[in-house]
């Protein structure tokens, strides 16, 4: 059975407990950061950094609401990322998670570009070659293939984060938002029940998805089937080649676009 | 607390105020979200939308330093609608009782007020008494002179409107505050009304802590499940060291210290013990001689005989009337009256009001030692940024403490669990626990007055402290604050009761003969024969009340409700059957559920124990300012006191000097109030030297609105100069929607939020807030009223 992570934002506190517990449990260094005027830092996802808070003003009905979304990879049904990995380093696993085996990573980055929430990063692994491998959230895949739950989960100290078998997840989640359009939240919904064939993080939201920056109808980029059905078989003969160059021109054109995806910048 | 923070699940509303758990106390916050997953209503009242008002049900604005106008509002609005647990209030409170006639209130001013002097005579804050000494009740509460009576005109002048102008907070959304808690004085419904440091540190702090509890008691949300008011600690030992009197004028377990007027025992338990008439009245404090008896025989054990007072005299007294707190230390300090400073576990050249100023006192010291797991800015005061080491001629030791998993010890924390922790790994390098460099002190000042003498010896020499040279053993210590029997304890029949040398096993068996010795009477039971009760692991919750009474020990007795007896009409009968932490059992006369306050049948005693009237003080003399909390303007205000003429608390303590002016709303018009983040601790003096945190806030920020950015031409992000008659920060501007300007009594007033955790040693350094704040105290506590003063904003 498929487990899923809830991730309640109407109980979420943003303390930052997992992003903290994340990084304990993956030993990831400190990065340099800045305060640039929000509550929020790191400012980004990055290779140090597997999960973080977005802090997001929300002013409606005369009223001021401040959202918190806790980001990461989504670990979506129809992962894009794993679909175009040309080593097999990214994979579906059973628990229902997009797996990652650093080892077989080649540091192309097909899988950043093509992740239609903007999610894995590469990492430098050797500044002299620019060898690269790619980094992002996996549920704690070791954790959670040996009966724990991700180290974030462990940790949330508001219990806002939860982790179960999916089906269990979205019950618990629909009678949430049944409960919060109750409270008067009535753009109360969940969130990744059926996106992307249905994601591994299942939101409770309490505000338009846009609202916490999140893309209303996130999509499986269109050209990735191409990439993975007939460039990547034929290898890179001369067609291929062409068509490497088109899709390639794509993904670098379509990465500068989920920049704003990414997060609500507090100065543009 | 009165109860503990499990407890918050039980609650039908919730007010935060003064408070912000989510941010300063996220393990708390699951009980608030146990609670609204089962329908609960939250409510947050705070100069800004807080990361607690963001899963709010209601959030309302109000100026800093205005509480008790927004609480005086609700109480009005209570009583004068009748909102109040009408059963509850004639019994278990003062209300009924009828008070002294010459007892007035005029314009501010409460009778007895001394202008010279700066100080109340209280002799007119009393009750008529009967024949007996007995206080007069008019069990309609109808007499005006009764206490309800006096407290409905004193808090008549608390209307919508006026409350509105005051504290900036819109008149619908106060009228829908006073409504959505009204609902919990409904016998079957409960409240809790949580707070820290927005309500304490006001020159009017322990008022505005007293009209919460005005507001609880009205509402009958004192002694039940999911009722309190819940004081939420900042630390994890905050109450333990409460407990084991870090405050001055405590003996561990809320003992008074002796002031030189003390010359005996019997001299201070004149002064000290209450006295009842009242048949029903318990008056627990008539137990006092058995206490600092028996604390007197664990600290000076054999030496203290009935014929020497049990060493009274060797004890440190105070001069009567005189205050040892944080501001007149530092007045002191700076006046160069004080020579030596000890300071654990404490920072306060970042985290102390004026703390630019206090940072100059530490140098006129001879000597300070600073005990911490790094260097802080206190220890580090002598090479900080624009001073010349050579010109400091304080010595400065800096000690090497051990963290809490290095050591084993309990901690007790802010529901008054006492709770056990192992070692977990020992300590880094040279790093020595508490325990080590208390016991190295002691025993080496001893060895000094027994090679050398001295002054008054004695109580170093009798001292009962036989730990050896290395750690002294924490399980030893913990036993001796329990207590043990001294000698052989037997009942009238001669039947043995405690053998000598056994641990006492509840403090109903402590003795004023010096046959016992206890630490801390309301920790006897802690650690007995049976064990370690801290210790304990049971996650079990068989009352499904979330008491959890096999978890660790809650003291007193493992009660894990205060005042419980409250939850039951005086016929034994549960305000709300639902939700009854205690069942009184006629048939065979027993009480089942939480451990009963006091004992006997429903009606044998009145509810409120600790008090000698035997029920909860709405007038409430004790306390310095009145008995009625009133709003006064804090110390520097941008508004008119609108209710009288006393623009600031009459009797504050107030340190006016060149170090320390008033700051002018004319040049600084703009509120400043200081807060916390999640991601650090107090004066960051752990948070700031880990580097995860330290990413996660890597600076520190002023908050303010868009409308006061724009005014000032600031950015979001801009660095900026907050500044006042103290001193001047800079920092970046965080510019958002959570924060809008007030408008008071027709003015707009900005108000900004500065986050105190920074200063100039760790791994992430930057200006301290504090050093805009003022040495201005509260007139009980003299609590520094560090959340409300005056300041300019500028773009640097």
């Amino acid at each position: 059975m498929a487990k899923a992570m809830l991730i309640d934002t109407s109980t979420c506190i943003g303390c930052k407990g997992c992003q903290v517990a994340c990084k304990e449990w993956w030993n990831l260094a400190p990065t340099k950061t800045t305060q640039v005027g929000t509550y929020e830092n790191p400012l980004d996802l990055n290779a140090d950094n597997y999960t973080r808070i977005r802090f997001n003003e929300y002013e409606a009905g005369g009223k001021v609401r401040w959202l918190f979304l806790k980001w990461g990879c989504l670990q979506c049904a129809n992962a894009a990322c794993v679909d175009v990995c040309p080593t097999a380093a990214l994979k579906k696993n059973a628990v229902g998670f997009v797996s990652l085996e650093r080892d077989l990573c080649n540091g192309c980055g097909y899988c950043s570009q093509a992740c239609p929430f903007n999610i894995p990063r590469m990492e430098t692994i050797n500044e002299l070659t620019g060898e690269a491998k790619a980094t992002k959230c996996t549920f704690c895949q070791d954790r959670v293939t040996n009966d724990l739950t991700p180290a974030c989960v462990k940790t949330c100290p508001a219990a806002a984060l939860g982790f179960n078998d999916r089906d269990k997840v979205l019950a618990t989640a629909k009678a949430r938002v049944e409960d919060l359009k109750k409270l008067g939240y009535t753009d109360a919904r969940v969130y990744g029940e059926t996106e992307l064939g249905g994601l591994g993080r299942v939101y409770v939201l309490t505000a338009p998805a846009s609202a916490y920056g999140l893309p209303e109808k996130p999509e499986y980029p269109a050209l990735t089937n191409l990439w993975q059905n007939i460039v990547q078989p034929f290898g890179y003969v001369a067609t291929g080649l062409v068509a490497a160059g088109l899709a390639l021109n794509w993904f670098a054109t379509r990465r500068a676009q989920l920049g704003d995806v990414e997060t609500i910048k507090p100065e543009k | 607390m009165t109860n503990h923070i499990t407890d918050f699940a039980n609650s039908d509303v919730i007010w935060i105020m003064g408070g912000n758990p989510a941010e300063n106390h996220p393990c708390a916050f699951k009980w608030v979200n146990k609670a609204m997953e089962k329908g609960a209503k939250l409510i947050v009242v705070d100069p800004r939308v807080t990361r607690s008002a963001a899963g709010a049900t209601l959030y309302a604005p109000i100026r800093s330093g205005t509480n008790i106008a927004f609480m005086g509002g609700m109480i009005s609005y209570l009583i004068e609608n009748k909102l109040y647990q009408e059963e509850y209030v004639r019994e278990y409170t003062n209300a009924a009782f009828l008070v002294n006639p010459k007892f007035e209130f005029n314009d501010g001013l409460f009778s007895g007020y001394n202008a010279t002097t700066k100080s109340y005579d209280k002799s007119t804050w009393t009750y008529q008494l009967d024949d007996k000494g007995i206080p007069k009740r008019d069990a309609t509460m109808s007499d005006p002179q009764c206490v309800l009576q006096l407290m409905k005109k004193h808090y008549a002048r608390y209307t919508l409107d006026t409350v509105s102008k005051i504290t900036g907070t819109p008149k619908d959304l106060l009228e829908q505050v006073y409504k959505m808690y009204s609902e919990t004085g409904k016998p079957d419904k409960a409240g809790a009304i949580v707070y820290a440091m927005g309500q304490t540190q006001h020159s009017v702090g322990t008022q505005n802590i007293e009209s919460l509890a005005l507001v609880q008691l009205l509402l009958g949300n004192v002694g039940v499940a999911g009722g309190q008011v819940a004081a939420m600690r900042g630390l994890h030992n905050v109450q333990g060291s409460t407990d084991m009197a870090a405050l001055y004028h405590n003996l561990p377990g809320y003992l008074a210290t002796p002031t030189v007027r003390d010359q005996s025992v019997a001299d201070y338990l004149k002064r000290v013990v209450p006295a009842t008439s009242d048949p029903k009245s318990l008056n627990w404090w008539k137990n006092y001689p058995k206490y600092i008896v028996s604390q007197l025989k664990a600290w000076f054990g054999d030496a203290a005989k009935a014929d020497n007072d049990f060493g009274f005299n060797w004890l440190p007294k105070m001069a009567a009337g005189k205050d040892y707190s944080h501001i007149p230390l530092f007045e002191a300090m700076n006046a160069g009256d004080i020579k030596g400073f000890i300071v654990i576990g404490q920072n306060p050249a970042v985290g102390g009001p004026n703390a630019s100023m206090e940072r100059d006192a530490l140098g006129k010291l001879d000597w300070m030692v600073v005990s911490e797991l790094w260097e802080t800015e206190t220890a580090a005061f002598w090479k900080r940024p624009g001073v010349k080491p050579a010109d400091i001629k304080t010595e400065v030791f800096l000690l090497p403490a051990a963290s809490w998993v290095e050591r084993e010890g309990s901690v007790t924390n802010t529901g008054r669990w006492v709770q056990w922790r192992n070692k977990a790994i020992d300590p880094v390098g040279e790093s020595k626990p508490d325990l080590w460099i208390a016991n190295q002190i002691m025993n080496r000042v001893r060895a000094l007055y027994k090679k050398d003498g001295g002054a008054f010896a004695d109580p170093i020499a009798n001292l009962d402290w036989n730990y050896g040279d290395g750690l002294p053993n924490a399980h030893t210590v913990a036993k001796e604050i329990n207590g043990r029997a001294t000698a052989d304890i037997k009942d009238a029949n001669g039947v043995l009761q405690i053998a000598a040398g056994k641990q006492v096993p509840a403090f109903a068996s402590l003795r004023d003969d010096g046959l016992t010795t206890c630490g801390a009477w309301i920790y006897c039971g802690y650690y007995t024969d049976a064990g370690n009760m801290s210790a304990r692991r049971d996650s079990s919750d068989p009352t499904g009340l979330y008491l959890y009474s096999g978890w660790a020990w809650n003291w007193p007795v493992n009660r894990r409700i205060l005042y419980n007896r409250a939850s039951v009409s005086p016929k034994g009968e549960p305000w709300d059957p639902k939700r009854a932490p205690l069942k009184w059992n006629a048939a065979n006369a027993t009480w089942s559920g939480d451990v009963v306050d006091g004992g006997g049948a429903p009606d044998a005693i009145y509810p409120f124990i600790m008090n000698n009237e035997g029920v909860a003080r709405l007038f409430a003399p004790g306390l310095a300012e009145g008995p009625f909390p009133e709003h006064y303007e804090a110390w520097e205000s941008p508004a008119q006191n609108l209710l009288s003429k006393q623009q600031n608390n009459p009797i504050a303590k107030i340190y006016e000097s060149d170090r320390n002016k008033r700051s002018d709303a004319t040049k600084y018009p703009i509120v400043g109030t200081t807060y916390r983040l999640s991601e650090h601790m107090q004066s960051g003096a752990m948070s700031r030297n880990l580097p995860w945190l330290v990413e996660t806030q890597p600076a520190p920020f002023v908050e303010m609105s868009e409308q006061l950015a724009a005014e000032k031409g600031i950015k979001n992000g801009d660095r900026v100069i907050v500044e006042n008659t103290r001193g001047k920060v800079e920092m970046v501007a965080v510019v958002t929607k959570r924060f809008k300007p007030f408008n008071i009594n027709g003015k707009m007033v900005h108000q900004v939020g500065l986050l105190w955790h920074w200063g100039y040693e760790g791994a992430s350094t930057g200006d301290s807030a504090n050093d805009l704040t003022p040495h201005v105290g509260d007139a009980n506590t003299t609590i520094p009223e560090y959340k409300a003063w005056l300041c300019d904003v500028r773009k640097v």
